[in-house]
């Protein structure tokens, strides 16, 4: 069996927008979420700024109830509720109101760590002998599969709910375990999405390894810069994206809009050997993946015309461009347009593949490329690699055809996956 | 403190922890929690924290265990008041 799989909804709860509408907005004109987080630099942290989703309280009412709300202090569950709930009245589906679960309807929402905050009053708790005052909700709040179990229970889904797990690389990885779960006729619809907390406990490994700008602190919305000669590390960010992924079948049946086509993909791992370790990639691996991805795809080389790369702001951009080249075997003005959100979102780990993915989905809705920010100055790296114009600084009109999204993740893992235009036949 | 000021108090408590087919109205001295107001057993943990939160005193395991109706609760509750 070999189905094919379209996306039909997507939702977001991102730092430079919530909700698909200023989302789409932000990345329009290259709005930055990047903010500087006084909490960061009170504790002494040498990176103050990040990315963080503006959530109002109120807005919080909407997906939660008095009750669900109390003692709620894990902010990965509420990103991931807002999007996860919005991708889903997206794609015209409602919550289940009947008294039988949604056999056909499955979710995959991943996650790094969940609900930090809460496990670190749990921990204050326990130290002090006060281990009976947890109450009920300190085990949901922090099982890394609390986020697939609360939209398991708010939605009524009866087939596969699970949550993965595999760093940066969770949410793209996702998506091609939900796609391949569809395509498989094991469910006809698929939740599929990851959500990352916010927070210093969260970013403090980050900073310790002193991977994060130091020099930004004053400047927030400068310090991320993909791809550019003066990047000098990324920028922690959170939040949640969420896609519904659904048979064609079952989206035709259903007569719903359809955002575009999941070809398939590929992950792998470089099983930190040769230039992999723990937190850099093998670029033999790297480059299998796509290509790979592609041949799953069942698509030529030559067809993929819009790339969103992992794209940090590191000093390994360069490398990675170099690892798309080779893989695609394409250079200079041949290579497709390629750009990186996280400029304007950071890179919000766990979350940063659903994030960047609803992103890039968005992509054929609006007809554009999205532009590049804080990379005026491309590293030479690149640009002795491909063309500059293939790195749009400016929102481009343009209607992609076949987009490759990938994401790599401590762990030296890989995930890359196939979009394409959808059009009516 | 009178009775019916520490049932008023005791209600407020429940009252949060109803499934939204249960109305406040339906709160009665003998109730059951589980089986009359369909209180998710989980939530009975959080009752018993926000009794101790409200009453200031302190419900052992065994009180716990024979919390099962409204009258037992303020039963708990006038005898923890007492023992102070």
């Amino acid at each position: 069996m070999n189905r094919r799989v379209v996306i039909t909804g997507l939702g977001v709860c991102a730092p430079n927008g919530v909700g698909l509408t200023d989302f789409t907005q932000s990345l329009l004109d290259g709005k930055s979420g990047i903010r500087h987080q006084p909490n960061l630099e009170k504790l002494g942290f040498g990176c103050q700024v990040a990315g963080e989703p503006l959530v109002k309280d109120n807005l919080i009412d909407n997906y939660f109830t008095p009750l669900e709300r109390r003692g709620l202090n894990a902010t990965g569950i509420v990103y991931g509720v807002i999007a996860g709930v919005d991708a889903w009245k997206d794609a015209g589906l409602e919550k289940n109101t009947s008294n039988e679960p949604f056999w056909d309807r499955g979710i995959i929402f991943g996650t790094g760590i969940l609900g930090v905050d809460k496990f670190r009053e749990a921990i204050h708790l326990i130290d002090e002998g006060s281990v009976r005052r947890l109450g009920s909700t300190s085990v949901i709040q922090t099982m890394a599969s609390g986020i697939s179990a609360y939209l398991g229970g708010l939605l009524g889904c009866g087939n596969q709910v699970t949550t993965n797990s595999a760093a940066c690389t969770t949410g793209t990885e996702g998506i091609i375990m939900a796609y391949e779960r569809i395509s498989q006729g094991k469910a006809e619809i698929m939740l599929t999405g990851s959500c990352s907390d916010s927070g210093p406990y969260v970013w403090g490994g980050f900073d310790a390894m002193r991977i994060l700008p130091r020099g930004y602190n004053d400047n927030p919305t400068k310090a991320s810069r993909p791809m550019s000669a003066t990047a000098s590390g990324f920028i922690p960010g959170s939040g949640a994206g969420a896609l519904v992924l659904e048979s064609l079948e079952s989206a035709q049946k259903r007569g719903v809009h359809i955002y575009a086509e999941v070809l398939g993909g590929e992950i792998n791992s470089g099983g930190q050997m040769g230039e992999g370790s723990m937190t850099a990639p093998n670029s033999i691996a790297v480059q299998r993946c796509i290509r790979n991805a592609v041949s799953n795809a069942g698509v030529q080389l030559t067809d993929v015309d819009v790339i969103n790369g992992h794209l940090t702001a590191t000093a390994k951009d360069g490398l990675e461009i170099e690892n798309w080249s080779k893989s695609l075997e394409r250079k200079g003005e041949d290579f497709p347009y390629v750009n990186s959100f996280k400029g304007a979102v950071g890179h919000c780990l766990a979350a940063a593949g659903s994030i960047e993915s609803v992103a890039t989905v968005l992509q054929f809705k609006e007809k554009v490329v999205f532009k590049n920010v804080n990379c005026e100055d491309i590293h030479p790296e690149i640009t002795s690699l491909i063309s500059e114009t293939r790195v749009p600084r400016e929102t481009l009109s343009y209607a992609p055809r076949v987009i490759a999204k990938a994401s790599f993740g401590f762990g030296d893992v890989n995930a890359c996956v196939i979009f394409k235009a959808y059009l009516e036949e | 403190m009178q009775d019916e000021e520490k049932y008023q108090k005791l209600k407020d408590i429940i009252k949060i922890y109803l499934p939204e087919d249960v109305a406040i109205t339906d709160i009665e001295k003998d109730s059951h929690l589980m089986n009359n107001l369909n209180i998710n057993s989980a939530n009975l943990v959080d009752i018993v924290l926000d009794v101790e939160d409200a009453f200031d005193i302190r419900l052992e395991n065994d009180d716990m265990d024979q919390m099962q109706t409204v009258n037992d609760a303020m039963a708990i509750i006038d005898a923890k008041l007492k023992e102070k």
